[in-house]
């Protein structure tokens, strides 16, 4: 959920808006975001299952340390979502293990 | 590439560090491995403490902005997106760019690297909704999107109290506070502000269990006595979607572990800390250490440690050295203004016990 009013930061700056593909799902994302923001805007919250018992793993650290958030992106797997720009038309998806490069 | 100092860090204490030492004369190379400078400052929407001198009643994000300006004054050569993977001997920095690698030969380095969020391992702990503290601040505040709408926080130090506050701030719903220790951890006014909101902040009480299949759905907590052992019978369990875990932070110390500082055990300021003296010189000649790596304490003293550090490798490059000795003077006062108090005497009696075994 986007926090479009805040008591002391204000009204969310307007900043540009571009489509994204996650999943084969298009969702609306502002450009320059990191990608994790504009999944859990979006109501995402599952980014990738773990290698061995493909456990379910999301946003933990946002600040790009500990890797609970890669995803594949563009046919690129592990990529920490929480610190990559969206750009327009990316393709993202749900990374299973240690993911693939397509 | 070569730099007279080499700072590792773009947050408080190395912009602080950098600023000082390139008033002074210095050619610095500041490194940043984020796109951004100012570290966390600019998820800190509150007010800071302290006195002018403090620039308390700032708010963090504007204290980022003006160190931000002044290094731009000082026409600082900052590389930002740029990871510093290792240091090897004689002061040879191993940059990781997005262009490549690359090696920086430095006269003098400062390690401004800040800390991690420390986390508790319990049942359905790895479940997504499970997060920092930091990392839901770093969400409301700086990309502006919740992470939920009901929130557990765990820990009351004045991380969690802080960030409770914020979540309320952004509109989420934090349904409790619990706390191991038998009392609040942080001050007592960020405390206030959450219990007039309503948010109940339950001493002697942890985090037993996340409940879930994909995502955090519940929570499940529980009384602990005086041994911090769970007691059977008193678990309660919420309706919440996201667990914030603001439990402490470990300085991030990797680049001194490898250049061979000799290191100390003091869990007041986190854990393992480099062994550092008065002008933040650890047991390397020329490698100093400033801000949280120097052990967990707050933004304010890590930009006053900022500038000791900027200051002294300044000065030991045989910059400024008339002026050196009354600037150093001075922000040491400060510092011992800051560490004033209940809580920041434990602190000071931590960092007296690294000065005793720290080289001269």
């Amino acid at each position: 959920m986007r926090i479009k009013s805040h008591p002391i930061l204000g009204d969310i700056p307007k900043r540009k808006l571009v489509k994204i593909e996650v999943d084969g799902r298009t969702i609306e994302a502002f450009e320059g975001e990191p990608i994790a923001a504009a999944l859990l805007a979006a109501g995402i919250k599952v980014f990738r299952r773990t290698v061995k018992r493909r456990e379910p793993r999301g946003l933990f650290c946002t600040i790009g340390q500990c890797t609970d958030c890669m995803m594949t992106v563009n046919g690129m797997p592990n990529v920490r979502t929480c610190i990559t720009p969206v750009e327009e038309g990316m393709e993202i998806s749900t990374q299973i293990g240690r993911g693939e490069r397509s | 590439m070569d730099a007279e100092v080499a700072v590792v860090g773009a947050g408080p204490a190395g912009l602080s560090a950098s600023i000082e030492a390139a008033r002074l004369g210095a050619k610095i190379v500041l490194i940043d491995e984020n796109g951004k400078p100012g570290g966390q400052l600019f998820k800190q929407i509150h007010k800071f403490f302290g006195s002018m001198e403090h620039l308390a009643g700032l708010r963090g994000y504007d204290i980022g902005n003006k160190l931000w300006q002044r290094a731009m004054e000082l026409k600082i050569n900052v590389m930002l997106n740029t990871t510093v993977f290792g240091i090897f001997g004689d002061k040879t920095l191993g940059l990781l760019t997005t262009m490549g690698s690359e090696i920086l030969r430095a006269q003098r380095i400062i390690l401004a690297t800040g800390g991690s969020e420390n986390t508790i391992a319990f049942p359905g702990w790895t479940l997504p909704g499970v997060m920092g503290a930091g990392a839901a601040q770093t969400l409301i505040n700086v990309h502006r999107v919740l992470p939920g709408k009901r929130i557990l926080m765990v820990g009351s130090g004045n991380v969690g109290l802080i960030v409770s506050y914020q979540l309320l701030q952004a509109g989420a719903e934090v349904v409790a506070l619990v706390e191991a220790a038998p009392k609040i951890g942080g001050y007592r006014v960020h405390a206030a502000k959450i219990q007039r909101a309503g948010v109940p902040i339950m001493v002697s009480h942890t985090v037993k269990r996340a409940h879930g299949r994909d995502y955090v759905e519940a929570a499940t907590i529980v009384r602990v006595d005086d041994d911090l052992k769970m007691i059977p019978g008193t678990e309660k369990t919420f309706d919440v979607d996201t667990i914030c875990l603001a439990v402490g932070l470990t300085p991030l110390s990797e680049l001194a572990w490898m250049s061979g500082c000799k290191f100390i055990f003091v869990p007041t300021l986190g854990g393992h800390v480099p062994i550092h003296n008065e002008d933040l010189e650890t047991t390397v000649e020329g490698i100093y250490v400033a801000g949280d790596i120097a052990g967990i304490e707050e933004a304010s003293i890590a930009m006053e440690e900022g500038r000791l550090a900027g200051i002294a490798a300044a000065e030991s490059l045989g910059y400024a050295r008339e002026e050196a000795t009354k600037l150093k003077k001075e922000i040491k006062e400060r510092v011992q203004q800051l560490r004033r108090g209940p809580f920041g005497e434990d602190r000071y009696l931590a960092k007296q016990r690294i000065m005793k075994v720290a080289p001269r």
